[in-house]
């Protein structure tokens, strides 16, 4: 696959005796919403930090558009172009939801050092831009500390989409959220990602939200990688049904 | 040296680490139960070494008098403990660390006033143990038997604490409630009980700690504050929470500063280096060492997430033009028109402000707590007045070029800084301060020592008082309206950002830890400023503007106006400097005064005057709107 945005080999985690990732390998393509799912302490988690620069690999390869990032700080992959949202929201309390954005904008395009400049006055448009994608410009004056969880989760995408990412990385996107919200979210996300042509992996817990807006679906168990494909193909795997309904020996 | 030498070293060392564990175990085990770091741990110590010297008294130089004025002692230090936990701790649990602080540090200044109200002012030298006075021969060296004895004593006191917290039911609660607070308490444990007994158990250690080292040190007023440094530095250096730690920690510390002492004078390469006076120095080099290898303590382990999660700060507002010209009219004109004393109070107070808003600046938006704010301040003081008197620059040259000096200090102390947060950045900071302080405390030659350093005037064009603070005034004036624009600029909103979410902000590629360096070293460079300015205006520096006590004047400023306001720490600056002038004239025991304002505060005006006010004001705004 040449036009893969990520491409992951091997990648193994161990954790003290226990391997919490083993030998996985998968790859996203630009525009395409990759779904990653697996029951609790499959180690999606692992996985997921491994990519982002929380925690670095015993062994594997990670490439984003051909080029190895293991052993990367998360500011350094953000800086090569990978967004990242949280499974608990991680924004800034006491900013306003613009300035919230701006943030993220200011980093983008180093202009943070500045000791003179008034804040408020730089990235203004581009901010409210991102927010009206997002259905968050009519609360941009309100502090994000106040904000409805749902809302939060929004606002961590427009931050997310900020420096023109190639690649989102989600963790557990819609966790907290109302159903209705979930999918709301994630048809936003999958409508932004084509439009743009970023790659988007996601891991999720809602079913319905995993078999309506993912492209493929890769599975997960016991740190190991034991199904992939279209929605459909997962959905009729043995392993996966095994898995997810309990085994029948 | 010799082999015989190294051993007494050894000994000398390991004896000294005995008192010095007892109470950084008892620090620890308060801080991992209650997650309070008790400031006045120091002065438990200092109370059981004046109780142990009045009950010997009391009770007659014998063994029995002896021993058992030492376990009283300790005792009433333990009941001491309870009465602080009940009185003042119950109340702010669930208040940001910083309050606690301040909090058990009024406890320092109230029991340093009470100490010298009831023993004086002069050290007061206790007898020898008695039985015990004789010395041992090791080696050719005679060794007091009383220092081996304590070296007995500090595993013997580990091991009951190791069996204690093992094979207890009190033990179990007491590593449950470490390791998870408000799962200890969801799951139906006493802690109101709990808290007390854990606080009775620490004091009684300190007490003890106190007790044991009559025959080896003189009780005097000064060790409260010289004993909670080497405390943190021993529970930093051990990890915090970890009784283990603290006692590795004290052995090591304990056991390099007696081989600096005798070591003592060394001449390398022609230049003479007293080992002697660079105890504290090395005390901070293995303290600097195990941060960076280790940032939780030898033995200690990152500290538990605490799932009360803390309201976010609010917006800071900009006061307006009108309101902002017409302090500085008022400013710019009440010296003119009152006496000279108005000219040197607005000094004192502008110095201060400056002072106060650099440290609000790097506590509030930049969310990193400095117990230790002062350092700068009195490196600028210093600096400017070294400057003058010993290297001859011209008083307008040491004025400007004293900041940078600061700055070049804050460069150093930063880099470490910024490695910690919360109750560890707190310590350091006091850890550095204290070391900065022993330096000019220590080094005669060119700091003056206690003296200080005299004759500090300002060039004959600024000798009027009146002049002077209109120069006071400009600089620090400049100094207070830069960083409040800073703090609306994308560097001051970087560090916001960072304080709020330091995960968020690694995650849109904000090196922060850069960020809070600049800042630190931005914020000591302008505390250096009002340093500089303040010495001029005294005409002589003493060790005082660098110590714990001024760095905790500064906190109590900004938290009297509040933290959370733009201009409170100026009226904070202003309140405080005009307060201490009318008690300090009136009492011998202004410390006691200011320890009972601080627990005012963080009792009953947590927003500070400021905030409460703003509070009070939109409480009434909204009833009549």
């Amino acid at each position: 696959m040449s036009s893969a945005v990520l491409q992951v080999e091997g990648l193994h985690k161990a954790f003290g005796g226990v391997q919490a990732v083993a030998d996985v390998s998968f790859a996203v393509a630009a525009g395409e919403m990759l779904a990653l799912i697996g029951p609790n302490g499959a180690g999606k988690s692992t996985c997921f930090n491994m990519l982002n620069g929380q925690l670095s690999p015993d062994a594997g390869i990670v490439r984003l558009e051909g080029r190895d990032i293991v052993g990367l700080r998360p500011r350094a992959i953000w800086r090569l172009g990978v967004g990242r949202t949280f499974q608990i929201t991680a924004t800034f309390a006491s900013l306003s939801v613009r300035e919230n954005v701006q943030m993220a904008l200011y980093s983008h395009t180093g202009r943070l050092r500045s000791l003179l400049q008034r804040f408020g006055a730089a990235f203004r448009p581009e901010a409210d831009a991102l927010l009206e994608q997002v259905g968050m410009l009519d609360q941009a004056e309100r502090v994000c500390g106040v904000l409805a969880y749902g809302d939060l989760k929004r606002v961590e995408l427009a931050i997310a989409l900020a420096n023109q990412p190639r690649l989102l990385l989600m963790d557990e996107p819609t966790a907290g959220m109302a159903p209705k919200e979930r999918v709301a979210l994630m048809e936003l996300t999958a409508q932004v990602a084509r439009a743009r042509n970023i790659a988007v992996l996601f891991t999720e817990h809602d079913m319905d939200v995993v078999f309506s807006q993912a492209d493929r679906i890769i599975v997960l168990d016991r740190g190991q990688l034991i199904a992939g494909g279209t929605p459909e193909e997962v959905r009729s795997n043995p392993n996966v049904r095994a898995v997810y309904l309990g085994s029948v020996h | 040296m010799t082999l015989s030498s190294i051993l007494i070293q050894l000994l000398n060392g390991l004896a000294a680490a005995s008192s010095l564990f007892l109470v950084s175990a008892g620090l620890s085990l308060i801080f991992g139960v209650t997650r309070i770091v008790n400031f006045a741990h120091g002065s438990l110590y200092m109370l059981g070494l004046y109780g142990a010297y009045s009950l010997i008294e009391l009770f007659g130089r014998t063994p029995l008098g002896f021993w058992s004025a030492v376990v009283l002692a300790a005792l009433a230090v333990g009941l001491v403990g309870v009465l602080i936990e009940l009185a003042v701790l119950r109340r702010i649990y669930r208040a940001p660390e910083l309050f606690q602080l301040l909090a058990t540090f009024a406890i320092v200044l109230i029991i340093k006033d009470i100490a010298l109200f009831t023993w004086g002012a002069e050290d007061l030298v206790g007898p020898r143990a008695p039985g015990l006075s004789m010395a041992v021969e090791i080696l050719g060296k005679r060794v007091p038997a009383y220092d081996l004895l304590l070296i007995v004593i500090g595993p013997l006191v580990l091991a009951a604490i190791w069996l204690l917290l093992t094979r207890t039911r009190w033990g179990a609660l007491v590593r449950a409630a470490t390791q998870d607070r408000e799962m200890v308490g969801a799951l139906g444990v006493d802690q109101a009980k709990l808290f007390t007994s854990v606080f009775f158990v620490g004091a009684v250690l300190a007490g003890l700690g106190g007790a044991l080292q009559i025959p080896r040190e003189p009780a005097n007023l000064e060790l409260d504050l010289a004993v909670i440094a080497d405390a943190f530095v021993v529970t930093v250096v051990g990890g915090l929470g970890s009784i283990g730690g603290a006692f590795l920690a004290a052995v090591i510390i304990g056991v390099a500063k007696a081989f600096c002492i005798g070591i003592g004078s060394v001449t390398w390469f022609g230049v003479e280096i007293s080992f002697s006076k660079l105890t504290l120095v090395v005390e901070f080099l293995i303290m600097a060492l195990v941060l960076v290898v280790r940032p939780y303590g030898l033995l200690g382990k990152p500290q538990a997430a605490q799932r009360v999660a803390a309201e976010p700060a609010p917006p800071f507002t900009v006061p307006s033009w009108t309101f902002a010209l017409v302090w500085l009219a008022l400013l710019i004109v009440v010296p003119w028109v009152t006496d000279r004393y108005a000219a040197i109070l607005l000094t004192d107070i502008v110095c201060f402000a400056l002072f106060s808003v650099s440290l609000h600046f790097i506590m509030g938006p930049a969310g990193m707590v400095s117990f230790g704010h002062a350092a700068y301040f009195g490196i600028g003081a210093y600096a400017a007045g070294l400057l003058l008197k010993r290297v001859g620059l011209p008083m307008e040259a040491a004025l400007l070029i004293a900041p940078l000096v600061a700055g070049a200090f804050a460069i150093v102390y930063g880099w470490f800084c910024v490695r910690l947060s919360g109750v560890y950045l707190a310590m350091l900071t006091l850890a550095f301060a204290q070391i900065s302080w022993s330096i000019v405390f220590q080094w005669d030659s060119v700091t003056g020592g206690s003296n200080g350093v005299f004759g500090v005037w300002p060039s004959p064009w600024l000798a009027d008082k009146t002049v002077y603070y209109y120069l006071a005034l400009t600089l620090c004036g400049a100094g207070i309206a830069f960083l409040w624009r800073v703090m609306f600029s994308p560097f001051g909103y970087a560090l916001r950002a960072g304080r709020d979410s330091p995960l968020r902000a690694e995650a849109i590629g904000i090196d922060l830890r850069r960020f809070q360096w600049a800042a630190f070293v931005l914020v000591g460079a302008l505390a250096g400023l009002a340093g500089a300015v303040y010495a001029f205006s005294k005409g002589s520096i003493s060790p005082s503007t660098i110590s714990i006590a001024q760095s905790t004047d500064g906190l109590v400023m900004v938290l009297l106006g509040g933290v959370e306001t733009l201009t409170g720490p100026v009226v904070g600056a202003a309140i405080f400097t005009w307060l201490r002038d009318v008690v300090a004239r009136n009492t011998e025991f202004w410390r006691a005064v200011i320890g009972l304002v601080i627990l005012l505060i963080v009792l009953l005006f947590p927003q500070g005057l400021v905030g409460g006010l703003k509070a009070l004001a939109m409480r009434w705004r909204e009833r009549h709107a």
